[in-house]
């Protein structure tokens, strides 16, 4: 299952295109970023309505293809500017997280 | 090898560059995937803590073939008491810092988790060094 796979899937709105061809592992639902850094693995796409810069800094470090905001959540500009540079691809859901993770579970598992 | 890289109090938008920069640097150098998820896990949210807590700092890292060892020492407030910081769940983080996220009390149990030693220096209203060394397999 790629990130772009996911995107046709679940119905999301892709705001900067990276990594669609990367090979999903799995998928890690927190909005605690410590817990991410600490727990998350890499290749698990990152279910999160947080919406800051700080996320893609996360996301790249921890080799996290895809983030997922959700709930419609808008990020922040230099969220995105930051996605752009790190190649980190950012996903929008209309849906909750509850939503989103009970769908990712039902194609990843 | 060596990296300085310095902290400002509160500037969250920048906050990773440090990590960013060393997790370039050891896969150049071809380092186990395994010690760099290590380092950069701990030297972020030693970065993090800084920025979150103190009131400036600096960020030394000294790469060579067996060990990396960073070592973040900041002009703060200090910690009052270590155990305390210590314990998973324990935090003093603003209203503002744990709507972005932080907070939780993970930072420093993360950085024992991912670190082989963790020394950490403290005086109240002096400031703090916390140095991490990761040895590489």
């Amino acid at each position: 299952m790629t990130v772009k796979d996911i995107i046709e899937k679940l119905n999301l709105e892709c705001l900067n295109e990276a990594n669609l061809d990367t090979e999903v592992t799995g998928a890690y639902a927190s909005d605690l970023l410590s817990d991410v850094m600490g727990n998350a693995r890499s290749g698990q796409v990152w279910i999160t309505m947080q919406t800051h810069k700080n996320v893609t800094a996360i996301a790249s470090l921890r080799d996290l293809p895809a983030v997922i905001i959700v709930r419609g959540g808008v990020p922040d500009e230099d969220m995105l500017e930051h996605a752009k540079d790190e190649d980190v691809c950012i996903l929008v859901s209309q849906e909750a997280t509850f939503q989103v993770c009970g769908k990712l579970y039902e194609i990843l598992k | 090898m060596h990296y300085t890289f310095d902290i400002e109090r509160g500037n969250f938008a920048d906050a990773g560059q440090a990590s960013s920069s060393v997790k370039r640097a050891l896969k150049h150098l071809g380092v186990d995937p395994v010690s760099i998820k290590r380092t950069v896990v701990a030297l972020f949210e030693a970065e993090i803590n800084a920025i979150a807590h103190a009131y400036g700092g600096r960020i030394d890292v000294d790469i060579d073939d067996g060990k990396i060892v960073m070592v973040v020492a900041d002009q703060g407030p200090g910690i009052p008491n270590i155990d305390l910081a210590m314990q998973e769940g324990w935090s003093t983080a603003s209203p503002q810092v744990r709507e972005m996220g932080y907070g939780a009390g993970m930072g420093l149990p993360n950085i024992k988790k991912n670190t082989d030693e963790l020394k950490i220096e403290t005086e109240v209203g002096v400031g703090t060094t916390v140095t991490m060394t990761v040895y590489l397999a």
